[in-house]
């Protein structure tokens, strides 16, 4: 049996699919951010060195890894895009924007409240947090790129090429600490282990999943919204139940 | 070559050169990017004359000493192979604490002295609780008796890494 990848590349048969998958992961991500904030504020122990401050941690950490993992998917639909003309590609890289760009934000903004107790300080230039800064200012870059040209195939063309050039950056963001001296701790988990008390790793993966689960919902949402605004002079649209009523 | 295999080469070769461009810029700015000099590199006289910079590495273990003022603080910091001394004035973080990481902005002064106007604490990698952390330095302690009794060196309880990078004099 084989199947017709391409079927779905198609923004017709794929704004009915996305609708279908929405609630598949909008509701265990509910349901897990539940269960992460419940274990992460009640069930993990204290830290012996921070106390309760590293509780930060478990919306910093997966904002921070997801805001990476989603810019290069966001760069890799933007290239598929940009390689077979597909337009359902650069829809999907204009929706992934503005949640990828949430997520750069809030892992600056809790990691800022976290190193003002911890390390006496709001901000400081070092290699991770700047690499991080710029990596906000690729997504809003890609966000306004997009925004300032109205034709919106040629829009997508210049958006992608900022986010092919941009993705250089992840490698750079996540080596950071490890190439350069910063006071941004190294990589607590790593391929080697990871050296984190068990309940904590849990509550971790866990907030990580909703949080990606969130994303895929939020994007599937705006991707609907991308499709039904770009295709809206089609016939398909104009025959679709919600807009006949 | 079809018209896609040329975009997929383009897209490709693209972005082979600006990594490989951004990679120059960041070897040749190597120094620059790195937050702290450690104190080897402070001895070898890599560090600006006459300009603020930062100090890292570990405070040293019984070197932190407390003026009657309540505010002043010396203290040592270490990267395993030299130290410098440093005077701070000031509120110090919470992680602050002798044989953990540290990071101190200032100038140097007589006798050299880092006079510091701002010092950070600089957090490893670790997360545990404190029973685990107890347990982890009992243990610790009772390797290095072992070592003793077995007459090895006695610097092996000094095996506490520098937290993420290790100072390396470049």
């Amino acid at each position: 049996m084989t199947i017709n990848w391409f079927k779905y590349a198609s923004p017709t048969s794929f704004y009915g699919l996305a609708g279908k998958m929405i609630p598949w992961f909008a509701i265990p991500s509910a349901i897990l951010f539940v269960v992460g904030m419940y274990m992460g504020f009640f069930v993990a122990p204290v830290d012996a060195q921070q106390g309760e401050f590293y509780r930060i941690m478990f919306i910093h950490v997966p904002t921070a890894i997801l805001s990476m993992f989603f810019y290069l998917v966001m760069a890799g639909y933007a290239a598929l895009g940009l390689i077979f003309n597909t337009r359902l590609s650069a829809m999907m890289a204009s929706a992934i924007a503005p949640t990828g760009a949430l997520f750069t934000l809030i892992s600056l903004w809790t990691g800022a409240l976290w190193g003002k107790p911890m390390w006496g300080t709001w901000w400081i230039w070092d290699a991770r947090m700047t690499s991080q800064l710029i990596l906000l200012f690729l997504y809003l870059g890609f966000i306004a790129l997009h925004a300032s040209i109205d034709e919106p195939r040629r829009a997508d063309r210049a958006a992608a090429l900022l986010a092919i050039v941009g993705s250089v950056n992840v490698p750079i963001i996540y080596f950071s600490v490890k190439w350069w001296n910063t006071l941004h701790q190294g990589s607590t988990i790593k391929f080697s282990g990871t050296s984190m008390q068990i309940t904590m790793q849990h509550t971790l993966l866990t907030m990580t999943i909703a949080c990606w689960f969130y994303a895929i919902a939020v994007v599937l949402s705006r991707v609907r919204s991308i499709i039904l605004e770009r295709e809206r002079k089609t016939d398909w649209i104009s025959e679709l139940p919600e807009m006949r009523s | 070559m079809k018209p896609r295999h040329k975009r997929f080469a383009f897209i490709a070769v693209a972005l082979a050169a600006v990594g490989l461009a951004v990679g120059l810029v960041l070897y040749a700015l190597r120094g620059n990017v790195n937050l702290y000099f450690t104190p080897t590199q402070v001895f070898d006289k890599q560090v600006p004359k006459g300009r603020s910079f930062r100090i890292g590495g570990l405070v040293e273990k019984g070197s932190v000493k407390r003026e009657s003022d309540g505010l002043t603080t010396n203290f040592v910091i270490t990267d395993m192979y030299k130290e410098i001394p440093v005077v701070y004035k000031g509120i110090l973080p919470d992680l602050f604490k002798e044989g953990k990481g540290v990071v101190a902005e200032g100038k140097m002064g007589a006798g050299g002295v880092m006079v510091a106007e701002q010092v950070l604490a600089k957090h490893d990698e670790n997360y545990m609780p404190p029973e685990a952390a107890d347990a982890l330095k009992k243990a610790k302690a009772m390797e290095a008796a072992d070592a003793l009794k077995k007459g090895g060196a006695a610097n092996t309880a000094e095996t506490v890494a520098i937290p993420n990078n290790a100072p390396v004099a470049q």
